[in-house]
């Protein structure tokens, strides 16, 4: 099984990356998935991933690409609200990259 | 892609079987695809709905709360039979508050559920191109 190493800590992952343990997240380990694909963490990245963490703990998923792109721009406004600044922070998808680094399941209906 | 009228029948309680939770995880994929889609709640399928779900002993996660995103995913319409509500004791003040937001009217909060008879849902069902059933 993959694994990362956080602050001396094994952290396991399943097949494609993600955290088998979703309560074990902490922004630490955000940060060392980023860095596992050459990412480095901005604030704008944190807003959409702390973004993300708020929306599973309000319905137990992690909303597809189109909703998030509608709740952020309700949120964070118009201009962020738009799938052109999303790709443009997580270029291998919002959906797919950003819920990785936040310690979610792959999105429901994401392939 | 043109549009077709998608109905997913629930008619199971929401734990106990994994039909409950296939059945929403179908829904939220099928949203992808800007397609018409209803939901059926009969049977003990109205239990998928009700306020207070409460999983801690059964060693389950709780999805109920997802039944709340799917304003978000575009669908408004949750067809909830009278008489099995009335069968199980249950009124619409049991189910959970789901809405959606109308973006033509200024994002105003609207119920997306609808409760018809026994009668009206046969119809409903008439309607739909596409039934899947779980």
């Amino acid at each position: 099984m993959a694994s990362i190493e956080v602050g001396g800590q094994t952290i396991e992952l399943d097949e494609e990356g993600y955290l088998i343990d979703l309560g074990s997240w902490t922004p630490e380990i955000g940060t060392a998935l980023a860095k596992e694909e050459d990412v480095e963490l901005t604030d704008e990245h944190w807003d959409i991933i702390n973004f993300l963490r708020e929306y599973y703990e309000e319905y137990q998923i992690a909303p597809a690409v189109r909703v998030l792109t509608k709740a952020v721009g309700k949120r964070l406004g118009k201009a962020k609200g738009n799938s052109k600044y999303l790709y443009s922070l997580f270029p291998y998808g919002p959906g797919k990259q950003a819920c990785k680094y936040a310690g979610l399941p792959k999105p429901t209906g994401c392939v | 892609m043109a549009t077709k009228k998608f109905m997913f029948v629930n008619r199971k309680a929401p734990y106990g079987t994994v039909y409950a939770l296939e059945s929403l995880e179908v829904v939220l994929i099928s949203a992808a695809f800007d397609q018409d889609v209803s939901l059926a709640f009969i049977d003990d399928g109205v239990y998928q709905i009700t306020k207070g779900q409460d999983t801690t002993t059964i060693g389950q996660k709780n999805f109920s709360k997802a039944y709340k995103a799917l304003g978000d995913y575009d669908i408004s319409k949750l067809y909830v039979e009278k008489e099995s509500l009335a069968e199980r004791g249950l009124t619409q003040d049991d189910l959970m508050d789901l809405v959606w937001e109308d973006e033509d009217d200024d994002w105003a909060e609207k119920s997306s559920i609808i409760i018809v008879s026994r009668e009206e849902m046969a119809a409903i069902m008439a309607e739909q191109e596409v039934t899947l059933s779980f």
